[in-house]
């Protein structure tokens, strides 16, 4: 008998293809009601941070060097009051073998597939995460599939994606190409399903585990060079787990540093829209992921998301697509180092908050990511511009996302907006209790507590003025 | 005429408009879902064709032929002046100006 493949039915097996592509049991975590137990999720269905360091050590990644980027600090300072602008460094996550952050996340999921006896791995991904997977799958000799969102309905894409498809087959994965919309997903769990392959996602504990070792070594290496940590740890925020994981990391390691958030304002954008999807510019690291994924966590592919940022964000800032642009090109200019410009983003952020800070203070931009053809911003701007978006100098805080990409007439024009944390903090309350509909048990109200870094008093007034 | 075992893309309609999720904004729900996909292709077929191709993965695809040796056209875009611009400004404002002269 052949299997109903109709969307409504595939949906329906959603959570026995979860269960067979990651034989993770995720009921053993759940209490029943709103809350789940987070931290036993991490340590029995990961890895401890030892064995990662050792997993990821076997395929060269991690290790990546600090660089202090001392004229772009010395451009902030030319821009800020005097003894303002704080020393900015860069983890160069690029020098990892698929020239991404991303490679730690998939050498924990290819290792765990590996070891579960899985023939091949699974990915949903337009971005570095497919690269890495492909990378640590090609490593591995197992076989992978990149699930790709990368035409609109005229079969145009941005370069960066193409990009990222041609990188993926480089590494000698099967990279399956789809039009705009959330039926990905749909197309995914067929693929799990027809294939039996692991379920490479990029929310299960050893995905978001594999991104401590980043958070740790930062602690690390700053003690050894600079005898602290750094004040700040700047972090591009999308799905959540590059921010969680590197959180996570700095905690193990006992380090008191702050952690900000960054993504660049695409505002206004519906990241479902075929038409909108080649009008914006920044495929990652933007708020049309930054902000559902932080207030939601569990919508992502797995029923319960190991990144959950909220738990971990001291403050969050936004950024406009110019001001990123910008930066990434004095990036080249002052510094002598060409970059992609998403993992840009929290560097740009970085440059603006630097001016608040002391000149004593440090802040680390904690990824960097590779660039070339495609995945650059001459090509970037350029498609921009080919798709009637106006590119000029001026003031970005008129920039206008899918309009107009706005570069600043001068740097101390670049000025991050705080995000309303605030806010965030109760959506996620409120989506908590729509979601489950129930009366918050104590258990309810401590997890909502945690989830949001308040404390029960503040759940319990934000519960109470709904 | 493309023989059987070229390397070939092709292309095939997974969800009509009719069938779109709910949720989906008015504008994607006016077109279909497509895929691209490449393999090995399993007959001799002409462009156009309906034809079956083994993946990477050693899966069977089914689709409309579209390429073969498909090639990748991206590349570093048209010029854009302004950034240019960006790159002497900051080092002006760095190194340069009046007091560098």
């Amino acid at each position: 008998m052949s299997k109903d493949m109709s969307y409504a039915a595939v949906n329906e097996r959603k959570s026995e293809i979860m269960k067979q592509s990651t034989k993770i049991d995720f009921s053993k975590f759940e209490s029943g009601s709103i809350a789940f137990d987070y931290e036993k999720m991490m340590k029995e269905a990961g890895y401890t941070l030892e064995e990662i360091q050792q997993i990821q050590g076997q395929t060269g990644v991690g290790n990546t060097p600090i660089l202090e980027l001392r004229n772009l600090t010395a451009l902030a300072r030319k821009c800020a009051a005097p003894g303002k602008g704080a020393r900015i460094f860069i983890k160069d996550e690029a020098s990892n073998p698929s020239g991404s952050f991303k490679a730690r996340r998939a050498a924990t999921a290819v290792y765990h597939a590996k070891k579960l006896g899985y023939k091949g791995v699974i990915a949903a991904t337009s971005g570095n995460y497919g690269a890495a997977v492909a990378s640590q799958a090609a490593i591995a000799g197992l076989k992978c599939i990149v699930v790709q969102e990368c035409y609109d309905s005229r079969g145009v894409g941005q370069p960066e994606i193409i990009e990222k498809a041609r990188k993926c087959e480089a590494l000698g994965a099967e990279v399956v190409q789809l039009s705009v919309g959330p039926e990905l997903f749909y197309s995914f769990l067929v693929l799990l399903e027809e294939t039996g392959y692991f379920n490479a996602s990029l929310y299960t504990p050893f995905g978001i585990a594999g991104v401590e070792t980043l958070g740790y070594e930062i602690a690390m290496q700053f003690r050894e060079k600079y005898g602290k940590d750094p004040d700040v740890v700047m972090a591009t925020n999308a799905g959540g787990g590059n921010l969680t994981g590197t959180a996570r990391g700095l905690r193990k390691a006992g380090a008191e540093t702050k952690i900000v958030g960054a993504s660049v304002d695409l505002s206004g954008l519906h990241m479902a829209s075929d038409i909108q999807f080649n009008k914006k510019s920044f495929t990652t690291g933007h708020t049309g992921f930054g902000m559902p994924f932080s207030t939601w966590p569990d919508r992502s592919d797995v029923p319960r998301s190991a990144a959950r940022p909220l738990r971990y964000m001291d403050r969050y800032l936004t950024i406009h697509q110019g001001e990123v642009f910008y930066i990434t090109e004095a990036l080249a200019s002052l510094e002598g180092l060409e970059k992609g410009p998403a993992g840009n983003t929290a560097l740009t952020a970085a440059f603006s908050l630097a001016q608040e800070m002391d000149e004593d203070q440090m802040i680390v931009v904690q990824e960097t990511e590779y660039t070339g053809a495609g995945k650059h911003i001459q090509p970037q701007l350029s498609f921009a511009r080919e798709n009637g978006i106006e590119i000029l100098f001026g003031d970005p805080k008129d920039e206008v996302p899918g309009k107009n990409i706005i570069l600043p007439s001068h740097p101390s024009k670049i000025k991050a907006q705080d995000a309303d944390l605030d806010h965030m903090r109760k959506s996620l309350i409120k989506n908590a209790i729509k979601t489950y509909n129930v009366t918050p048990t104590a258990e309810d109200l401590e997890f909502l507590a945690v989830e949001t870094k308040t404390n029960v008093d503040y759940v319990k007034n934000v519960i109470a003025s709904l | 005429m493309i023989k059987k075992g070229e390397w070939v893309l092709i292309h095939r309609i997974v969800m009509e408009p009719s069938a779109r999720a709910p949720q989906v904004p008015d504008d994607t729900k006016r077109v279909p879902l497509e895929l691209w996909v490449k393999g090995y292709l399993q007959e001799d077929a002409n462009i156009g064709d309906e034809v079956t191709v083994l993946t990477r993965t050693k899966r069977i695809e089914k689709g409309k032929l579209l390429e073969v040796n498909p090639y990748y056209k991206h590349d570093f875009g048209k010029f854009v002046p302004e950034l240019l611009k960006v790159n002497e400004q900051v080092r002006d404002i760095l190194f340069g100006g009046a007091d560098n002269e």
